[in-house]
C-alpha cells in the first residue's frame, strides 16, 4: 500500500491545495502544527480522554437482527454513530481540531455546515474550550433544519445564513473560506469533510478513522472475523473515510460508498459527484466535481441537506480510480423508505445522511449468504430530520 | 514554439517606466451583463486610460472574490458563457482597435477543463499576453508554469500580506508583474488596507525583478495615488464592476443614445481613477 497522500496533499492525482495565496501560510501553519501534535501523547491523551468521556465512545456495534432476518440475507451490524454526543459522527473530527486550534492559540472558530450536524458539533466544542464560533449555513439549510439553528445559538455560536449561490452546503463553504480569508490572523477553520485543501482530507481522516478502528475491533470480539462488505454514505465524504480507512488494507473487505442520487442521475437534481462527475478543482482540492462541459460547478440535489453537495472529498477519488472502493448512487425516495424501515424494524430513526447507507444496504444484504457480514456506518440520528421529512411522508404515515 | 518577441506587458511597463507613470490596470467581469457590451467597456477602458486590462471569466464559485464580482458573475452565467466566449472578447476588441495588453483572470477549473495545452493556445490566437488564476498557488503551477513559458504567456502570480517568506519564491518566479493584494480578504471596495501595506510592498519590491502592482480594494483615484510612487501599477476590478452594475439599467437599454450613455458612464468612472503622476 502507497502511503497517501504525499508531502503535497496528493492522493494520486487528487487533493492538492488550490486556494488563494492569502491562505497558503494559513495551511501550511496547520499543516506544522497537526504533524506537531497528532502523535504528541498529551495531545491524544485529552482527544481520548474527551472522545470517551465527553462524547461516549467508543460507539456500539450493534447486531441489527430484526433487520437481518427481515431482509433475509447478510448479517447487517450498524455503527452506531448517531449515539455520540450531539447525534453524529462529527463530535469525533471537531473534537480533534478544536484541541488542535487550541494549541495553535486561536480563540476563534468557524465552521461551515450543511445539515447542521457539523455546525452543532463544532458549537458544542466551542463551547466546551470557550471559544467564540461562527457557523456559516446556507439559507435554504438553516430552513431545511431549523432546529439545528436553534441547537447552535443555544450553545452560544452565531449562525450566518449564507444567500450567495445555490444557498446550501457547496456555498456555505465557498463563504466560510472567504471569511477565513479575512480573518486567517485568529481564526481556525474547522472543516467538516474530508475535502477542501490540503491537509484536511487527511487530518479529517484521522480523526475520524477511529470509526473504523473501533468497527473493526468489535466486530472481531463479537464474530471473530472481519466484515465481507462497509457501507457508508458519501457527500464530502466523512464518516465513510473514517469507516474506511482501518480497512482499506484489508482487501477482502468490500468499501461501498453510497451517494445521493436525488430525484435519479438521469435527472439534473441528484448529488450523485462519482457517477455523474469528472476531476477538476473544486474549493481546494482536485477530485471528482458535478460540474458543467466548462468547468462551471454545478448545483448538487438531496433531500438530505449533508450529502447536497457537487464534490466528494480527493481520497475517496483515490480510492474510486484504484478500484479500491466502490460507490453507488441512492435516491431520495430510496433514503426515505430506509429511514422507515429502520424505524420501524429496530427502533432507530437514522439521519437522512445515514439511510442512503442503509438503502444500499437494503438492496445488497439479500444478494449476499448468509454467513456473511455487512457493516453499515449509521452516521448520524434522525431527529433532526423528522420535520423536513414530514410533508413527504403525509400521506403514508398513520 | 518559442516566442522571440516581447510580451506586450513587458513593452507597456518600459514605456510608462520612462514617462514615469503609473500603469492603471481595470478589471471587467466578462458576460456582465452580455459579451457585446463587455467589448464595448474594454474598449471605453482603454479610452479612459487604462495601461492593460484583466478580463474576468465569470465562475461559479469565486472564492477569491467579494459581494460585487460575485453578483457580476452570477449576472453573467445567467447565459451559457463559455472561457472562449470570453476570450472572444480581447480578439474582437482588438479588431475594433484596442491596443492595451489583455490579460485574462480565470480561475483554474474552467482553464484545466479545456485542457492546460488548448487553453494557452487559445490564449495566444485571441491576442492574450499574461493570465492570472487566484486559486493557483505556487505548489501547484508547475505544469500551467511550464506550458506558460513556453507559449510566451506571462503567468502572473499574486502575493499577499500574509506570504511572508513566501515572497521571495513568488517573487523570483514571476512574468510581466508581481499582483500584491493590499490586504486580507476577498475582491471588494475597502477603506482601509492592511496595515503592514507599506512594507508589504517594500518586501516584494526588494524580491521582484518585474514592476509590482497593487489590487484589492482600490476604488478611488485618493487610493490609487497612495499607491503610485510605492509601486508600478493599481488594478481596480470591484469598483468598476460595481460601477458597471449601476450603469445596468443604461447598458441593457435599446435606446443607442441611452446604452452610450452608460458604456461612457463607466468610461467617465475610470479616467477619474488615473493617478496623475508617480510620486517618488
Amino acid at each position: 500500500m502507497i502511503q497517501v497522500p504525499d508531502t503535497y496533499g496528493r492522493f494520486g492525482p487528487f487533493g492538492g491545495r488550490y486556494v488563494p495565496e492569502t491562505l497558503m501560510n494559513a495551511l501550511l501553519e496547520l499543516e506544522e502544527a497537526y504533524n506537531r501534535y497528532k502523535d504528541d501523547p498529551e495531545f491524544l491523551d485529552e482527544l481520548n480522554y474527551l472522545l470517551a468521556q465527553y462524547a461516549g465512545r467508543p460507539s456500539p456495534l450493534y447486531y441489527a437482527e430484526r433487520l437481518t432476518k427481515h431482509l433475509g440475507g447478510a448479517k447487517i451490524y450498524l455503527k452506531r454513530e448517531d449515539l455520540n454526543h450531539t447525534g453524529s459522527h462529527k463530535i469525533n473530527n471537531a473534537l480533534g481540531q478544536a484541541l488542535l486550534a487550541k494549541r495553535m492559540g486561536k480563540k476563534k472558530v468557524i465552521a461551515e455546515t450543511g445539515a447542521g450536524q457539523h455546525g452543532v458539533a463544532t458549537a458544542t466544542v466551542a463551547a466546551l474550550l470557550g471559544m467564540e464560533c461562527k457557523v456559516f449555513m446556507g439559507e435554504e439549510d438553516t430552513k431545511r433544519q431549523k432546529l439545528n439553528v436553534f441547537r447552535m445559538n443555544l450553545l452560544g455560536s452565531e449562525v450566518v445564513p449564507v444567500t450567495s449561490g445555490t444557498r446550501t452546503l457547496k456555498d456555505a463553504c465557498n463563504e466560510t473560506l472567504r471569511y477565513w480569508v479575512s480573518h486567517v490572523d485568529d481564526t481556525y477553520y474547522i472543516l467538516g469533510s474530508v475535502t477542501g485543501p490540503h491537509p484536511y482530507p487527511m487530518m479529517v481522516r484521522d480523526f475520524q478513522r477511529i470509526i473504523g478502528v473501533e468497527a473493526k475491533e468489535q466486530l472481531l470480539k463479537q464474530e471473530g472475523r472481519l466484515p465481507d462488505v462497509v457501507v457508508a454514505a458519501v457527500g464530502g465524504g466523512s464518516n465513510a473515510m473514517g469507516i474506511f480507512h482501518d480497512f482499506v488494507g484489508d482487501e477482502s473487505v468490500r468499501l461501498i460508498g453510497v451517494e445521493a442520487a436525488g430525484r435519479g442521475v438521469d435527472t439534473d437534481k441528484h448529488a450523485a459527484t462519482m457517477t455523474k462527475g469528472r476531476p477538476g478543482v473544486f474549493q481546494g482540492s482536485m477530485s471528482y466535481v458535478l460540474q458543467d462541459e466548462g468547468g462551471q460547478v454545478q448545483e448538487a440535489h438531496s433531500i438530505s441537506a449533508g450529502l447536497d453537495y457537487p464534490g466528494i472529498g480527493p481520497e475517496h477519488a483515490y480510492l474510486k480510480d484504484t478500484k479500491r472502493a466502490e460507490y453507488v448512487p441512492i435516491t431520495d425516495a430510496e433514503a426515505l423508505e430506509a429511514l422507515q424501515l429502520l424505524s420501524r424494524q429496530e427502533g432507530i430513526i437514522p439521519a437522512l445522511e445515514s439511510s442512503h447507507a442503509i438503502a444500499h444496504t437494503v438492496k445488497l444484504a439479500p444478494t449476499l449468504p448468509k454467513d456473511s457480514i455487512v457493516v453499515v456506518s449509521l452516521s448520524g440520528r434522525g431527529d433532526k430530520d423528522v420535520e423536513a421529512i414530514m410533508p413527504y411522508l403525509g400521506g403514508e404515515s398513520q | 514554439m518559442s516566442t522571440a518577441t516581447a510580451n506586450a506587458i513587458d513593452t507597456v511597463f518600459a514605456e510608462l517606466k520612462a514617462k514615469g507613470e503609473t500603469a492603471l490596470i481595470p478589471f471587467l467581469t466578462m458576460g456582465d451583463p452580455d459579451l457585446n457590451v463587455s467589448v464595448e467597456l474594454v474598449q471605453a477602458a482603454e479610452a479612459a486610460g487604462a495601461s492593460m486590462i484583466e478580463l474576468g471569466v465569470p465562475y461559479s464559485d469565486p472564492l477569491a472574490d467579494g459581494p460585487v464580482i460575485q453578483r457580476a458573475s452570477e449576472r453573467a452565467l445567467r447565459q451559457p458563457i463559455k472561457l472562449t466566449d470570453c476570450m472572444a472578447v480581447a480578439s474582437e476588441a482588438r479588431r475594433r482597435g484596442v491596443r492595451m495588453p489583455f490579460i485574462l483572470f480565470t480561475y483554474f477549473n474552467p482553464a484545466l477543463q479545456l485542457g492546460l495545452e488548448r487553453f494557452f493556445s487559445l490564449l495566444q490566437e485571441h491576442g492574450f499576453s499574461g493570465v492570472i488564476i487566484p486559486d493557483l498557488p505556487l505548489e501547484e503551477d508547475a505544469e500551467t508554469r511550464a506550458i506558460a513559458e513556453r507559449t510566451g504567456i506571462h503567468l502572473i502570480p499574486l502575493v499577499a500580506p500574509t506570504s511572508e517568506a513566501r515572497v521571495e519564491r513568488i517573487a523570483s518566479k514571476a512574468r510581466g508583474f508581481v499582483y500584491c493584494v493590499s490586504s486580507l480578504g476577498v475582491t471588494g471596495v475597502r477603506a482601509t488596507f492592511h496595515e503592514g501595506i507599506d512594507s508589504f510592498l517594500a518586501t516584494v519590491r526588494r524580491a521582484a525583478s518585474v514592476p509590482i502592482c497593487v489590487g484589492f480594494g482600490i476604488s478611488s483615484r485618493e487610493q490609487a495615488e497612495r499607491f503610485a510612487g510605492q509601486c508600478d501599477g493599481v488594478i481596480v476590478g470591484s469598483a468598476i464592476v460595481r460601477k458597471v452594475e449601476e450603469a445596468l439599467p443604461q447598458l441593457t437599454a435599446e435606446d443607442e443614445t441611452v446604452h452610450r450613455a452608460g458604456v461612457e458612464a463607466v468610461q467617465a468612472f475610470i479616467a477619474d481613477l488615473k493617478p496623475r503622476a508617480k510620486r517618488a
